[in-house]
């Protein structure tokens, strides 16, 4: 048997959060942790989690898992299990709304303060903007990202300042639009992160490359982020060599 | 909690309600987002949570990259081939000709498409694809990001919303539609998921753009959200379906999890073997080979194992196998399908084949609309529409997949399609169309079934009953049909309608109840398996995915035509398909090979 420790809060009834212990058969072939929590489900509908994909591409299932964030649905029991104890937890740092569900506004709010959208004012003719693939293969390992906010719920930074460190999720993004060739907004980018907070208080403890399920860098992004801001890429440089080009 | 009513909710007022947030209703929300109508998405997850997300492949379109001869008129061509000649030629011919607009304003606004060395969109071959009206070969149609086009989709058209400003009521649940005495559609009544707080979203213009409901079935592809909420809403209501016996069986679902494995694995060079190590797809379609249509695929993968040779132990599955295309190959274009094969079937495509059995993946079928996204009555008119009711996506039913869809084809309606509802919508509402008021017990007839679920205290399990839902589904409406069996299935759900409609709520809270959210969506489930099975039943040919052992041939004679479904009466009956495209000539009926 498995004891399977899960956080319970209910706000209507509890006043304080609880673990409850489930015991669980430990199964014959390895499960996911998405598929012992929808069994759990069947005998106590009323524990509560996001789940949609099932398959890691979505980003719902989120949590602390025996201590790492990570999706509930492609991490292995037999990966994470230990002394025959499972204990899950809602992502950290953010206010819980029920169970394991988290209430991620300050972690959209912080994805939509780096306008994750392509700028480009120059109108296109016909057919698509031309992009080399050397240009295009270095959005890789930025573009996967799927919001799941498991790196930015296990950085201390942004536990502290949720409302001003922009967090390792949404500076990938910010990255991912400056590393892309179609996009004419880098200086303005870059000012927008100038303050002593929305990058800088990275500090590189590397916690957001540990838990990425889906195995991107987000602390290399933030590296040329800083880097790029730290070369004296002012606005007033960048806007003039955008004219010389 | 109290009963429910129109005097203890509130009323939220807009002009459009997009009842849905993946593809099609997020490019519905982005044209009318310019338009300055007050919009609302309505979506029980957020965005990019929605199934779309999951989308491999690619977006078929000739936008001439891969071939700069190619022609949006050969793709129409493929695409009524493919559905076996019931797909609409005029909303084929509008999805195909309007594509590479649609495509390439996905690229402006940022899709991070794979790209050719001359810096164009890159494009794979897909099943079903031809060029020259199928004498020229094999072409190579589909516009690709990796083998994570649907994500790569979904996120870009999240991240354009948010530039434009939408309005979203994200994690909120719609229930039921409110109708007005004249049947217009006004509106849903729906809760706020986080706080349990219950609304009459009130509007002009609803438009159900809330995905399939492969979950009807025990294995799927389908996210665990695709529930067919908006067809369980619009069927309680009275309102017909169109095609609901067309499900796709995708070949290649991960054998034991369901998840996807695109096809773009065997467009890329990949190919299906049996226990002996054949290459099987040669016996069944010579020349396309395993790019010849799902449907035919599915049955082939089936039959071989049918006849014993299967692989593994129980000799159940078959193999998808990819190593000879190099390490190199596989990391640059399919590193999606490589991570899911190892998380999912612990196997590494570099070396070993993928266990894969055909897995249901798309329903065909849904709420019959014109190219506007206008919903029909039950009537065979081009004219009869239900005011205020529209629907885009896998949701409807306009019809361009017919009785089998092509890949890459889906991904392509839901922006094409999400476009034309947004702009018809706009010009419709500036020149004074809307509906009339609900009244009190408009509202209060919307609330029933939600206060008849909070309100009780005895009855039957959610997760019991779904899983009683989908063993009949799965059992007896699968790849293969027959009479007899469909008899026994649709007698069978005779029994679980009982059960649905005396669900057992054990959670009453407020927040975050997921308990309520399943006991509703499982409701959904069963309108949409009922549609299924008796359309199933009652059409008595085999076309398309709808393929039956006691009618094996195409009757072109009866049933070359929509059959539509009226939940009222459970009666099949038969609508048109168009064959009046405007700018081409229509395509015959063929004989349908590979």
């Amino acid at each position: 048997m498995i004891s399977v420790n899960i956080y319970r809060y209910n706000p209507e009834k509890d006043s304080f959060p609880y673990m409850q212990t489930f015991k669980f058969e430990k199964p014959k072939r390895d499960i996911m942790v998405l598929e012992l929590l929808n069994q759990l489900k069947e005998k106590d509908p009323t524990i509560s989690y996001r789940r949609s994909c099932r398959e890691g591409v979505c980003g719902s299932d989120g949590m602390n898992i025996n201590g790492k964030n990570g999706l509930a649905c492609i991490t292995p029991l037999s990966t994470v299990i230990k002394k025959n104890k499972l204990d899950l937890r809602p992502l950290p740092g953010l206010p819980v709304v029920r169970d394991l569900v988290v209430d991620m506004t300050e972690f959209y709010a912080q994805y939509e303060k780096i306008k994750p959208f392509l700028q480009n004012d120059t109108p296109v003719d016909i057919g698509e903007r031309l992009q080399s693939p050397e240009d295009r293969d270095k959005l890789d390992g930025l573009y996967e990202c799927i919001l799941c906010a498991c790196c930015s719920t296990s950085c201390p930074s942004f536990w502290w300042n949720p409302d001003k460190f922009v967090g390792p999720a949404a500076l990938l993004q910010a990255y991912r639009f400056i590393a892309d060739s179609r996009d004419t907004k880098t200086a303005e980018r870059l000012q927008d992160l100038s303050d002593p907070f929305s990058v800088y208080r990275c500090h590189g403890i590397m916690n957001c490359v540990s838990v990425c399920p889906k195995g991107l860098n987000p602390n290399e992004a933030i590296g040329e982020i800083k880097s790029m801001l730290l070369s004296g890429k002012s606005k007033q440089n960048l806007i003039a060599s955008d004219a010389v080009s | 909690m109290s009963t429910l009513n129109s005097s203890n909710i509130k009323t939220l007022e807009f002009d459009v309600l997009v009842i849905g947030g993946g593809g099609s209703g997020m490019r519905t929300s982005l044209e009318l987002a310019k338009s300055g109508l007050k919009t609302a998405v309505v979506s029980k997850v957020f965005p990019t949570r929605s199934h779309t997300v999951s989308a491999q492949g690619g977006i078929t379109c000739a936008i001439a990259s891969a071939d700069p001869q190619d022609d949006w008129r050969w793709h129409m061509y493929d695409t009524v081939k493919g559905s076996d000649y019931i797909g609409d030629q005029d909303a084929i011919e509008y999805m195909c000709s309007q594509g590479p607009k649609a495509v390439f304003e996905l690229e402006h606004m940022g899709l991070p498409f794979s790209r050719t060395e001359n810096g164009r969109i890159y494009q794979r071959p897909f099943g079903g694809q031809s060029k020259d009206f199928g004498k020229g070969g094999q072409a190579a149609r589909t516009c690709a990001a990796a083998d994570r086009t649907g994500h790569a989709l979904l996120h870009t058209l999240y991240q354009n919303n948010v530039k434009e400003g939408s309005n979203f009521l994200n994690e909120w649940f719609a229930v039921d539609l409110v109708l007005n005495k004249f049947k217009e559609v006004t509106g849903v009544v729906a809760f706020s998921i986080e706080s349990g707080e219950v609304a009459y979203l009130k509007a002009q213009a609803t438009v159900l753009a809330t995905g399939g409901a492969g979950r009807i079935y025990a294995s799927t592809t389908n996210a665990l959200i695709n529930t067919g909420d908006g067809l369980g809403m619009s069927l309680r209501a009275g309102i017909p379906a169109q095609d609901m016996e067309m499900w796709q069986f995708h070949p290649t679902g991960i054998y034991g999890a369901g998840s996807l494995v695109t096809e773009g694995c065997r467009g890329e060079g990949g190919y299906l073997i049996n226990k002996d190590g054949e290459r099987f797809m040669e016996r069944y379609a010579p020349n396309a080979k395993d790019l010849a249509g799902r449907d035919v695929v599915a049955r082939s993968m089936v039959l071989e194992i049918l006849e014993g040779r299967g692989c593994g132990e129980d000799k159940d599955h078959v193999f998808l196998k990819l190593d000879h295309l190099g390490a190199d190959v596989l990391n640059a274009k399919l590193p999606g399908i490589c991570e899911l094969s190892r998380t999912f079937a612990a196997v590494d495509p570099v070396f070993e084949p993928i266990p894969v059995v055909p897995t249901c993946h798309y329903m065909m079928g849904g709420t019959p609309t014109n190219i506007h996204g206008q919903a029909f009555k039950l009537s065979s008119s081009d004219d009869d529409y239900i005011p205020g009711l529209f629907s885009v996506g896998e949701a409807a039913c306009v019809s361009v997949h017919g009785a089998n869809r092509l890949g890459g084809n889906s991904l392509l309606d839901l922006v094409v399609f999400g476009r034309a509802a947004g702009l018809h919508i706009n010009e419709a509402l500036k020149s004074g169309g809307g509906v009339a008021d609900s009244d009190k017990d408009d509202i209060e007839l919307a609330l029933h079934n939600l206060n008849k679920l909070n309100e009780s205290s005895a009855g039957y399990e959610v997760s019991a009953v779904k899983k009683e839902l989908q063993e009949v589904m799965q059992n007896y409406f699968g790849v293969f049909r027959r009479g007899d069996y469909m008899d026994k299935g649709v007698s069978a759900l005779e029994e679980i309608r009982e059960k649905i409609e005396n669900l057992h709520l054990k959670d009453k809270s407020a927040a975050f109840n997921t308990n309520r959210v399943e006991a509703i969506e499982l409701q959904n489930l069963f309108e949409v398996a009922e549609a299924t099975a008796i359309s199933s039943l009652q059409r008595t040919e085999s076309r398309g995915a709808h393929a039956r052992e006691d009618y094996p041939d195409r009757d072109d004679e009866n049933w070359l035509c929509h059959s539509l479904y009226d939940p009222t009466t459970k009666v099949l009956g038969k609508r048109h398909v168009n064959f009046e495209p405007s700018q081409v000539e229509a395509f015959p009926p063929k004989v349908r090979t590979y």
